[in-house]
């Protein structure tokens, strides 16, 4: 590649900025980007962040949750969360060694993601196969199951972000001054 | 022969540190200097009984293979290889380390660059990937490869080292494993594509965008918060590796590069830039890499790749034939900057000496160090100890211990206790000359 085809660029650029002076208000650059609207970002657009902000509409139970978890998750993870090649998702000691086995429960800050994690990642052999409200539904069933919310509530988007976590306070951010 | 007269008699073979450390001055571009001396009556086993008589082998004597169109290593070196830790790809993530004793320099060819796949290498075709960036811009945008391959490009070297890199030496007791088996997920490449300032600002970045949110297209669509200001300052869409497209392992077709930061920010397979306000708390950089503390807390956004060293060679597994002149040489990197300076014991750390650097010494890459030792055949126990040149210092095993812990059970080698160790690494050259893992 492609000394000539840079330079060229460059001269485009060059030339576009002389032709049309600062009145394209674009950053300098050859602006070959197509514009997208939101909407066709949609499906790729799946992250959840820790305030709610992205959560689909949709709700889910810990009752429609178990029979999801037992049929795409516990292979992975163990009859009721507990055990499996790949870690249990219920239950956690405490944090009394620095090889401690880091849980939902022992661990994780923030309830969303918990969703955000299942819906992007899992089933490991099919990921990005479960309905928004299958995963509403696992999320209802691991936090009961841990026993950080009851075992009827009802999980959706005003919900979901509430969940209190153990571990909330548990971080040290560890160079400030990068963020 | 000018190297006699360069030579103050006796200095370039001056011990400079307990157990053997010569001058580094003996190595600097002086080899004549190095092998003069070695002749002049310095102790020594050089073979006394003359050479055997020089024949032709039968490789001499016909044509040799066919020309290949991409050419591999020779079959002698096949165990030149990276280490899996997951070859019959199971359902769990897959580890590939990098020899560092079986290599030299400090460029990482691609094939033996570390890779860390969480489910597995996509395979990806380059025409329909896209990478979108939206969220707190003014103008969402999509680039097809082809668009990115046409913005202006830009070369760096950088090494890549996964946060959990040299986990094992978290253990409570020295692990006997090799360098690859200890510090096997850091690598070092040119990397050349395109600068992410450019494209974020062609996409227009709003006044409240604080983080990006960056993804890849493999199958868990790994997500992790970059902070805004990294990726305006050296973040760059990586495309080519040491020349050549990246490597599936390593991204293809494009992936991000963040200088110096922990490997898994560096999303491969990049397809979505995300600008929001606050960080997305996403599995990796809220679970996996915060490592947990002594008192029960644990880092969150550990994010840098502090200043580092450890020897290569002689490293574990290799032994040394007979008492003699060696190098000590071994790889240096800091995630804030160029190293200023690297120190290198034979004694444990009682007696320190200054390494020579290899020319170029790059920000944020590879550096190797050079050391001469003569071994006379008794116990050596070798480290090396970096410092960069924002003034940052690689900790002891000790300090590092002080503050971060030790397992309470030795660990399988190939887990992680915790992330992010920088501290020393201790070989012991035993009597017979086999090198041991030690703590030091």
């Amino acid at each position: 590649m492609s000394t000539p085809k840079i330079v060229a660029v460059a001269v485009a650029i060059s030339l576009l900025g002389s032709a049309f002076g600062q009145s394209t208000a674009r950053a300098e650059g050859p602006n070959l980007g197509k514009p997208i609207n939101h909407a066709d970002v949609a499906a790729w657009d799946i992250s959840i962040l820790p305030d709610g902000t992205g959560l689909p509409s949709g709700s889910g139970t810990a009752a429609d949750g178990a029979k999801i978890y037992a049929e795409k998750c516990s292979a992975c993870h163990g009859d009721n969360g507990k055990g499996g090649i790949n870690g249990s998702v219920v239950g956690g000691g405490p944090l009394d060694r620095i090889e401690a086995v880091k849980t939902i429960a022992n661990f994780w800050g923030y309830p969303t993601t918990l969703f955000d994690f299942i819906r992007r990642a899992m089933p490991w052999p099919e990921p990005r196969t479960l309905a928004n409200e299958e995963v509403y539904a696992l999320v209802a069933y691991i936090f009961a199951q841990n026993k950080l919310i009851g075992e009827n509530d009802v999980m959706n988007a005003q919900t979901l972000p509430k969940v209190k976590m153990p571990n909330r306070a548990g971080f040290i951010i560890r160079f400030p001054d990068q963020i | 022969m000018t190297a006699r007269v360069r030579r103050p008699k006796g200095r370039s073979l001056e011990p400079v540190a307990g157990n053997g450390l010569i001058n580094r001055r003996a190595l600097l571009g002086r080899g004549a200097i190095f092998a003069g001396a070695l002749g002049m009556g310095v102790e020594s086993t050089m073979a006394s009984a003359a050479a055997e008589p020089l024949t032709d082998d039968p490789w001499s004597l016909e044509p040799g293979a066919i020309v290949p169109s991409y050419q591999l290593p020779s079959r002698f070196e096949k165990n030149v290889v990276r280490t899996l830790s997951n070859p019959k790809g199971e359902p769990r993530t897959s580890h590939a380390r990098t020899p560092h004793h079986l290599l030299a320099g400090t460029i990482t060819p691609n094939g033996l660059h570390f890779t860390i796949v969480h489910a597995g290498i996509p395979d990806i075709e380059p025409e329909q990937h896209r990478l979108v960036i939206h969220g707190l811009v003014k103008r969402p945008l999509v680039f097809t490869l082809e668009t990115i391959e046409r913005y202006p490009m830009t070369s760096r070297i950088s090494f890549l080292e996964c946060g959990g890199n040299s986990a094992p030496m978290f253990s409570n007791e020295p692990i006997q494993a090799s360098v690859q088996a200890l510090h096997g997920l850091v690598s070092c490449a040119e990397w050349t594509g395109v600068r992410l300032s450019i494209l974020l600002e062609e996409a227009g970045i709003e006044p409240t965008a604080k983080w990006l949110i960056a993804e890849g297209a493999d199958a868990p669509a790994l997500s992790r918060s970059v902070p805004l200001k990294k990726g305006l300052d050296d973040a760059m869409i990586a495309i080519y590796q040491n020349g050549e497209r990246l490597m599936p392992g390593n991204g293809y077709p494009m992936r991000l590069l963040l200088p110096g930061y922990e490997g898994n920010m560096n999303v491969k397979y990049l397809r979505r830039l995300k600008l929001t306000d606050q960080p997305a708390m996403s599995y990796y950089e809220t679970r996996t890499y915060s490592p947990i503390l002594p008192n029960e807390k644990a880092y969150r956004f550990y994010f840098l790749q502090e200043v580092k060293s450890f020897i290569t060679h002689p490293s574990f597994g290799q032994k040394l034939t007979e008492p003699s002149l060696y190098e000590i040489s071994g790889v240096a990197y800091s995630g804030t900057g160029r190293i200023s300076k690297v120190m290198v014991s034979a004694d444990g750390g009682k007696s320190w000496a200054q390494a020579a650097l290899q020319a170029p010494v790059l920000s944020k890459a590879f550096t190797r160090f050079r050391m001469p030792w003569r071994w006379d055949g008794g116990p050596a126990i070798l480290q090396s100890r970096a410092w960069d040149e924002a003034g940052n210092v690689q900790p002891t095993r000790a300090q590092i211990v002080a503050e971060r812990g030790e397992t309470k059970t030795v660990p399988n080698v190939l887990g992680f206790p915790s992330q992010h160790f920088n501290g020393v690494t201790s070989w012991s050259v035993e009597r017979n000359g086999e090198v041991k893992h030690v703590y030091a």
